[in-house]
């Protein structure tokens, strides 16, 4: 391809030269486009995000004479449950690093305690939306608590459908291996899976820390 | 409320006999018309034997152009249903005078106006505007398919889906009352308590996933797979307006898809989002509707901006006067369609300096749109012009669009949209843009490419028929309306006081009928090209002397679209090959690596509407089995590894010398 274009010079008037079509093309790698457009999906993902913290950032005062941040939150749950999640991306590290290394077994090793990590998010993450709504802090109490329930559920969501993702792909390597089409599909879980990191340290100081500070 | 057992709430939830309108003679008829056609439909395709036909070579395609030309089967269909809905209208307005009630009950007459809204713009202009795009944009950067086939169909399908979800609204139920961006509280639990908000969200969140997924598809598409040469300030202007078409969309969309969440969390739930108590915001919610609504209506003019350039330089057999400056003029809209979506409620009284802001950066809007006026005029000017049909919708479509663009620039001076706010001017403001920019395009555009999709041309004589009945029925359909906005007349009015303002609406109905005709002729055109397709053929795949690559392949195109990946020399390329004499090569074929099809979409498409429904009328069982069943199929879908195949190099060959053989014979 390259050579194609070098020698189409424009400037060229000589029209015996210009190339018209390639004879020969190289094979366009199959899933050659799947990392942009999983780029893509994942800042359109971010979007949804984006109006979610908006919305709290209007709505997050709004307590409707109900209990505020510093009545609910305990920061060093919070704090456990950041680590478990930021441990999770850490371990997805490791398992592409295994995977860039050809290694099935570790891979899958790494892969899997990531899930556990990521499972170990979601179990405290119930347990403190069980507890607020045990205490009368549901969702439906004020505009402030509808908020902090969909921005903090939507990214659980979203952890939940990645874990599905990551069984589904333990699954694919056990059977195929680390073929190509199977690390890309690692390596698009790894962007979803970091990319919710980012949005839940977003999600911790935005809305735990800061709300402890109001 | 009828009581019911516990037995059938939990299987049918809220579904009752009661909600099949029986009562509504009108749609009693509706449906018969509907039901009848589509057994005769039925049984036409069951009697030639043409279901397995359809089901192998079109609903599990991932041909780009098949899929393309089902977006715009599907947008005409519902052309259809949506102007069904505009006639009602103008009727009941026409009539509803001197103490008379009309023919619509405040029910029915809310639904229509709702429906007619929603549909026409996600449903009539979404699929012909994508599905224009979906066919011509492969083809115009020399590639085989777009960048992700399989997600292409399931993009169409669940576009199809949301459709269907609307269409059973009106047999089942009812539709919103809400108008067509359904504002709370209105739209609330409290005010809106039957199932009309609930189609109206579910519709529009499966197509919306649709839409989503489509615009990431055309933007990828765009950026990888431009043939060797096709530099970005090489594209053809179609392309150019497509692309931020499609990142408006990926940018966009997923607001919609938010704010409509949080709509149905108030409602399912029973949140506080855009509630009247306990802290809520409604006009949060018109902000973050506009924050999509706005950039919306960008992302269907320009693609119709696109074709227009197209279409003036090739009909003037120039090449497009000032195209760097049509690109940055496309680009800077893309941007400010974001920085403007205040002005439509101004009336919020969010204060001078606000509305100024937002009032300046709309007018500032007009400069690039005024500059593209200018570029397509000046590539006029001294050239050849033929006026066949998509240029003849060009001149109309320059002729009405400015005059749109002026009343919206007037509309965002803030204190003067504080008089015509809600208004029938601001209705006769959106339609003169909408039709005479976007649906103008998209005739262009259909007359345009037609012979490259079918290999024949429209015919010439009921295609201008409907072109006038078009451009004259719209004038005396809108321009009644500008006037009664500026007496202050409101919009979405049932019934009327004033005797004196009949005339008007009477004008507007005979301007509807205009179009009517309009809407009939094009059909009709579309019958007479198929039967007369001998007489119409094209041979050379090149029917207007064209200047960009999809006319340098076959008309239809074959399924590999180019048997050689072209190279790109020059923004017109075709042009440019023509220029220097490019022949086309004869042989030399290679084996061709193409996507297979599937039928994944098709059912993740269906199971959707299955779960809209559940979700809908309550029936939770239906919901969470069709939620898993979708699951089960998207999962199941990623265990298939084999996607694609390899057309072997002698079908290429026997099908090019098939071609070679009729270039021939048409000289």
């Amino acid at each position: 391809m390259a050579s194609a274009v070098n020698t189409a010079n424009p400037a060229d008037t000589n029209s015996d030269e210009l190339v018209f079509y390639l004879q020969d093309e190289h094979e366009h790698a199959e899933g050659s486009s799947t990392a942009l457009g999983f780029w893509v999906y994942l800042m359109s993902d971010c979007l949804i995000f984006a109006i979610l913290f908006a919305i709290y950032g209007v709505l997050g005062s709004s307590y409707a004479a109900g209990p505020g941040p510093q009545d609910l939150f305990e920061l060093e749950l919070v704090a456990i449950n950041t680590a478990m999640l930021l441990f999770s991306s850490i371990t997805y590290g490791f398992a592409m690093l295994q995977m860039d290394k050809g290694n099935v077994r570790t891979t899958q090793l790494w892969l899997a305690i990531t899930g556990v990590f990521g499972l170990a998010f979601l179990g405290i993450e119930l347990y403190e939306f069980h507890h607020l709504i045990e205490i009368g802090a549901t969702p439906q109490r004020s505009a402030f608590l509808s908020a902090f329930f969909t921005l903090v559920g939507t990214h659980g969501l979203h952890v939940t459908f990645g874990i599905i993702w990551l069984v589904t792909l333990m699954v694919q390597v056990n059977m195929h291996g680390l073929i190509p089409a199977n690390r890309r599909r690692l390596m698009c879980l790894s962007m979803f899976w970091h990319f919710l990191d980012v949005i839940w340290i977003g999600v911790f100081t935005f809305v735990y820390l800061m709300g402890m500070l109001r | 409320m009828p009581d019911t057992s516990p037995l059938l709430t939990a299987i049918f939830g809220r579904l009752t006999l009661e909600s099949i309108p029986i009562h509504e003679p009108i749609l009693i008829v509706t449906f018969i018309v509907v039901a009848l056609g589509g057994l005769g439909l039925v049984y036409t395709l069951y009697r030639y034997k043409l279901w397995g036909f359809l089901w192998r070579e079109w609903f599990t395609t991932v041909d780009h152009k098949k899929i393309g030309i089902m977006y715009m089967v599907l947008g005409i269909v519902m052309l259809l249903r949506g102007f069904a809905d505009a006639v009602m209208m103008r009727l009941q307005q026409a009539m509803a005078f001197n103490g008379s009630e009309g023919y619509l009950n405040a029910h029915h007459y809310d639904q229509i106006f709702t429906a007619h809204g929603v549909i026409m713009i996600f449903f009539v202009a979404m699929p012909l505007v994508t599905g224009l795009m979906n066919f011509v944009i492969p083809l115009q950067i020399g590639a085989r398919d777009v960048s992700f086939p399989f997600l292409n169909n399931f993009s169409f399908w669940m576009t199809a889906a949301g459709a269907v979800i609307i269409m059973i609204s009106l047999f089942i139920g009812e539709f919103a009352q809400t108008g067509w961006l359904a504002y709370p509280p209105l739209s609330g639990i409290q005010y809106s308590p039957g199932v009309g908000v609930d189609y109206y969200i579910w519709g529009l969140q499966v197509a919306g996933v649709g839409t989503t997924l489509s615009g990431i598809n055309l933007l990828v598409t765009i950026v990888k797979m431009r043939a060797p040469g096709m530099t970005m300030m090489k594209m053809p202007v179609f392309t150019w307006t497509s692309l931020c078409t499609n990142v408006l969309i990926v940018a966009t969309f997923p607001v919609l898809t938010a704010v409509l969440v949080l709509l149905s969390l108030d409602r399912y739930v029973g949140t506080n989002f855009f509630t009247n108590d306990f802290g809520g915001n409604p006009m949060m919610y018109v902000n973050l509707i506009w924050i999509w609504g706005h950039p919306e209506v960008y992302i269907l003019i320009l693609p119709a901006f696109g074709i227009f350039s197209e279409v003036v330089s090739t009909f003037s057999g120039k090449r497009l006067f000032g195209y760097t400056s049509m690109v940055y003029a496309t680009v800077v809209i893309t941007i400010l369609s974001y920085l403007v979506w205040l002005h439509h409620f101004f009336t919020m009284g969010s204060g001078a300096s606000v509305n100024s802001f937002f009032g300046i950066t709309t007018m500032i809007i007009s400069i690039p749109t005024g500059a593209k006026i200018f570029n397509w005029l000046f590539t006029m000017y001294r050239g050849r012009i033929r006026f066949e049909l998509p240029m003849m919708w060009t001149v109309a479509f320059m002729l009405t669009f400015v005059i749109g663009g002026m009343t919206g620039v007037m509309l965002a001076i803030p204190p003067a949209d504080f008089v015509l706010h809600n208004s029938l001017f601001l209705v006769a403001h959106f339609h003169n843009v909408i039709i005479g920019g976007v649906l103008f395009g998209l005739f262009a555009g259909i007359n345009y490419w037609f012979p490259k999709a079918f290999g024949f041309k429209l015919d010439d004589f009921w295609g201008k028929l409907s072109f006038w009945f078009w451009v004259i029925g719209f004038w005396v359909a809108f321009a009644p309306l500008y006037v009664l906005g500026f007496m202050g007349v409101t919009r979405r009015l049932r019934v009327f006081e004033d005797p004196s303002l009949q005339i008007w609406f009477q004008i507007a109905a005979f301007g509807a009928f205009l179009v009517a005709c309009g809407i009939a002729c094009f059909l009709v055109q579309i019958a007479v090209s198929i039967w007369r397709r001998d007489s119409l053929r094209d041979l050379s795949g090149d029917p207007w002397n064209g200047r960009t690559l999809e006319w340098a392949t076959s008309s239809p195109p074959p399924d590999y679209n180019f048997a050689f990946t072209p190279v790109i020399h020059d923004n017109d390329a075709f042009a440019d090959m023509k220029k220097r004499g490019h022949k086309r090569p004869l042989e030399g074929f290679r084996a061709i690596h193409m996507p297979s099809n599937t039928a994944t979409g098709i059912y993740i498409a269906g199971l959707s509407v299955a779960l809209a429904f559940g979700l809908i009328w309550y029936m939770w069982w239906l919901a969470a089995l069709s939620f898993v069943g979708i699951l089960a199929v998207s999962i199941a879908h990623t265990f298939n590894y084999h996607r694609d195949f390899h057309i072997p190099a002698d079908t290429v060959a026997a099908t090019e010398a098939t071609r070679t053989k009729l270039l021939t014979a048409g000289h």
